[in-house]
């Protein structure tokens, strides 16, 4: 079996990608898919040491993410709809009306 | 020990009714009466309750007068006023020999001044707001002068300096008016100031013997726990007070001015009751004042200075208010001249006869010039004699009441102070000197005035002369009242009455010349102004040429108002103007707009942050996450 640090790392590079995705890409859909990615990198770390550990909290957490995620894509997905509806774009960079 | 015995004894003699009370509510009722009823019942109802609840004031008084136990008090306690930790102070009333005279003087002469109210202002609109006020001061004058203790005396004290500035300033809509009205007050202050601080000294002195009182009984129970040094403090401080209340030097500004209200209230409030406030306050306290000879002194000295000072001011003036005002100034420091050499019994007895003369001097005065369309210019009048004879006889008899011509009320009161100024332990010859010539001065210019309105040609214009009447009988009448009362005034047994409080009244022994030359000089003055005034009037305008400078210093009242003005009142101006323009509007209100401006500028610097980019603030999330788990795993 692959030792924990493995994971661990593959787990730290998917998040990193993540965070880079939802700081760098200007298409809101994209950011969303780079939040989705970063809560699967926690999930994965999450597994792993629960699998390590012998514990069954971390698969228990995991279980509960997913529930999350799949509630906030729905939710997430519709404003982003919306938000195209209303302003014919979704680039982040031009949904600025939130300003002093 | 004998002094301890008499006041046990004559706190044994006082005696507890309940009908007390009803003395200052009755005009207090009236108040009521005139704030919320009396606009909606109209004038009539107003000219019959004002007066009427004075004089259910005065049938209470007399009552209280009649029971009053030889050589004792009565004494009203209605409820416990304050009670903390040792001290408790009653809501309680008292009528003694010195009490039971100011209130028939207060409701009796009171009433009469409001029955000719009802006269004088009978064209004046406003007259249920006349009335309030005028029932108002009843109700606290009475009050001042049957508090059983220094703190209701106070209430009245205050009670009654308000309504003198409500009716000095009664026709408010004249700026002048409205002016004195407020510089009474503002001097009143100035008094009241020294008042209490003499008050709280008092108080605490006998609180170190562990004595926590207000009440006159008790004060003066432990007063021989008061040192002597401290009790002359005391009685300064309290002084000022009185001064401020009685006008008199230097503190007097404001009652020449006050002659800018109605008459009947320079008769009653500016003449024959508030200023008075200060000689009772001192004739009450005069165990206090037993125990300080320099106190005494001062008061003897002011009084005698006052007296002749504002004498000298009253032999110019022209309007015959303003001879009337200086005229009471004057006799007020007679009042304090005789308290100051210990004649309390003198001082008190002149209060009292002072009263009735000056009210109806005063109502005389108001009679004039309701009668000459509200001209005051005694140069504007003349020959009134013929016009207004009940005027004309009733004013006569007041001036030779002052003036101190034998048989009249003014002439014992008067012998009587300046004999004791002589006579007395603490007097002097200098006193009754300086009393002596002031009584020549006084004589002069009440018949200077007397003459001058009533004698020779009428120089009024011809619209005036031709409205010139007598007045109507609801001002004649308390005008005869007056003057029975002038006259018979000094038979009046109250030199005895008064001995449980003063102690017997002896007859001072003076040589012949001390006890006749002052009404020789009296007759003296009378003479000079008839000669002056009605056989040459030449020789006053002579004169008045001849002494210019000393006629123009008088004239314009040795220029006290201008000096006080330059000294007190400019700098005080202009230091209030610079706390005003430089300290407030720059220095506070920059302080605090400056403040205000740093925090808008830094916001706005840090506002440029909120750029609405969601990617930004991600970013700045990012940072801080860094920055904790840096901190902690580091």
């Amino acid at each position: 079996m692959a030792p924990i640090s493995y994971h661990l790392i593959l787990s730290g590079i998917l998040f990193t990608i993540g965070v880079m995705g939802v700081l760098l890409r200007r298409n809101t859909i994209i950011i969303f898919m780079a939040i989705e990615l970063m809560l699967n990198a926690v999930n994965l770390s999450f597994v792993a040491l629960a699998r390590h550990l012998g514990s069954m909290d971390g698969q228990l957490i995991v279980l509960f993410v997913m529930a999350v995620a799949a509630a906030e894509a729905a939710v997430g997905l519709a404003i982003i709809l919306m938000v195209f509806r209303n302003k014919e774009t979704i680039n982040a960079d031009e949904l600025k009306l939130m300003r002093w | 020990m004998e002094h301890a015995h008499a006041t046990a004894q004559a706190l044994s003699l006082s005696l507890s009714v309940s009908y007390l009370r009803y003395i200052p509510l009755f005009p207090l009722l009236g108040v009521l009466f005139n704030i919320f009823l009396g606009h909606r019942l109209g004038r009539k109802a107003v000219n019959i309750v004002s007066p009427g609840m004075v004089f259910l004031s005065f049938l209470v008084s007399l009552h209280a007068f009649w029971n009053l136990p030889e050589g004792g008090r009565l004494v009203d306690t209605m409820w416990l006023w304050i009670s903390s930790g040792t001290l408790h102070v009653d809501f309680a009333l008292q009528v003694d020999q010195l009490s039971a005279m100011m209130i028939l003087v207060v409701t009796g002469v009171g009433f009469l001044i409001h029955v000719y109210s009802t006269g004088y202002m009978a064209h004046d609109h406003d007259v249920a707001r006349y009335f309030a006020y005028l029932n108002l001061f009843t109700a606290s004058m009475l009050l001042l002068v049957l508090g059983e203790n220094l703190l209701l005396l106070f209430v009245g004290w205050e009670g009654v300096g308000l309504c003198s500035y409500l009716l000095i300033g009664f026709w408010y809509t004249d700026d002048e008016k409205a002016s004195a009205g407020k510089k009474a007050f503002i001097v009143n202050r100035v008094g009241d100031a020294g008042f209490l601080l003499g008050l709280f000294l008092l108080f605490w002195t006998l609180g170190e013997s562990n004595v926590w009182t207000l009440s006159f009984s008790t004060i003066q129970q432990h007063i021989a726990a008061v040192p002597a040094e401290v009790a002359t403090v005391i009685c300064l401080l309290l002084f000022v007070g009185a001064a401020g209340k009685s006008a008199q030097i230097p503190l007097y500004v404001w009652l020449p001015d006050a002659m800018a209200g109605p008459t009947p209230v320079s008769a009653l409030i500016h003449a024959a009751t508030m200023v008075t406030a200060g000689i009772y306050m001192i004739a009450r306290l005069n165990f206090l004042y037993a125990l300080s000879p320099t106190a005494l002194s001062v008061v003897a000295t002011v009084g005698a200075a006052t007296a002749f000072f504002a004498a000298t001011i009253g032999l110019v003036q022209t309007d015959i208010k303003k001879v009337l005002a200086y005229s009471t100034v004057s006799q007020l420091g007679y009042m304090f001249l005789a308290l100051g050499v210990g004649a309390y019994t003198a001082g008190v007895f002149h209060l009292m006869t002072h009263a009735f003369f000056k009210a109806l001097l005063f109502l005389g005065a108001g009679s004039v010039i309701h009668g000459m369309s509200d001209e005051q210019d005694i140069t504007k009048m003349g020959g009134l004699k013929s016009k207004m004879p009940v005027t004309f006889w009733t004013f006569f008899i007041a001036c030779l009441a002052i003036a101190g011509v034998p048989g009249l009320s003014g002439f014992f009161s008067k012998d009587l102070i300046l004999e004791e100024a002589y006579a007395s332990p603490l007097g002097s010859p200098m006193l009754w000197l300086v009393g002596t010539i002031g009584a020549g001065m006084t004589a002069f210019y009440m018949f200077r005035l007397l003459f001058v309105t009533f004698f020779g040609e009428n120089r009024a214009s011809h619209e005036v002369q031709h409205h010139i009447h007598e007045s109507p009988a609801s001002m004649t009448v308390p005008l005869a009242i007056l003057a029975v009362l002038s006259i018979v005034g000094g038979y009046f047994p109250l030199l005895h009455f008064l001995s449980p409080l003063f102690g017997e009244h002896h007859e001072p022994h003076v040589a012949p010349l001390i006890k006749y030359l002052p009404t020789v000089v009296g007759l003296g003055g009378i003479a000079l102004a008839y000669v002056m005034y009605v056989l040459n009037p030449a020789i006053a305008d002579n004169m008045a040429r001849g002494l210019s400078a000393f006629h123009k210093l008088l004239f314009n009242k040795y220029y006290i108002d201008e000096i006080y003005d330059a000294v007190i009142v400019r700098p005080i101006v202009g230091m209030s103007n610079w706390l005003w323009k430089v300290w407030d509007a720059i220095v506070i209100d920059g302080t605090v707009n400056g403040a205000a401006h740093t925090m808008e500028a830094n916001g706005s610097l840090l506002r440029l942050w909120q750029n609405g980019n969601v990617q930004n603030y991600a970013l700045s999330f990012l940072i801080g996450a860094m920055a904790i788990l840096g901190y902690y795993l580091w």
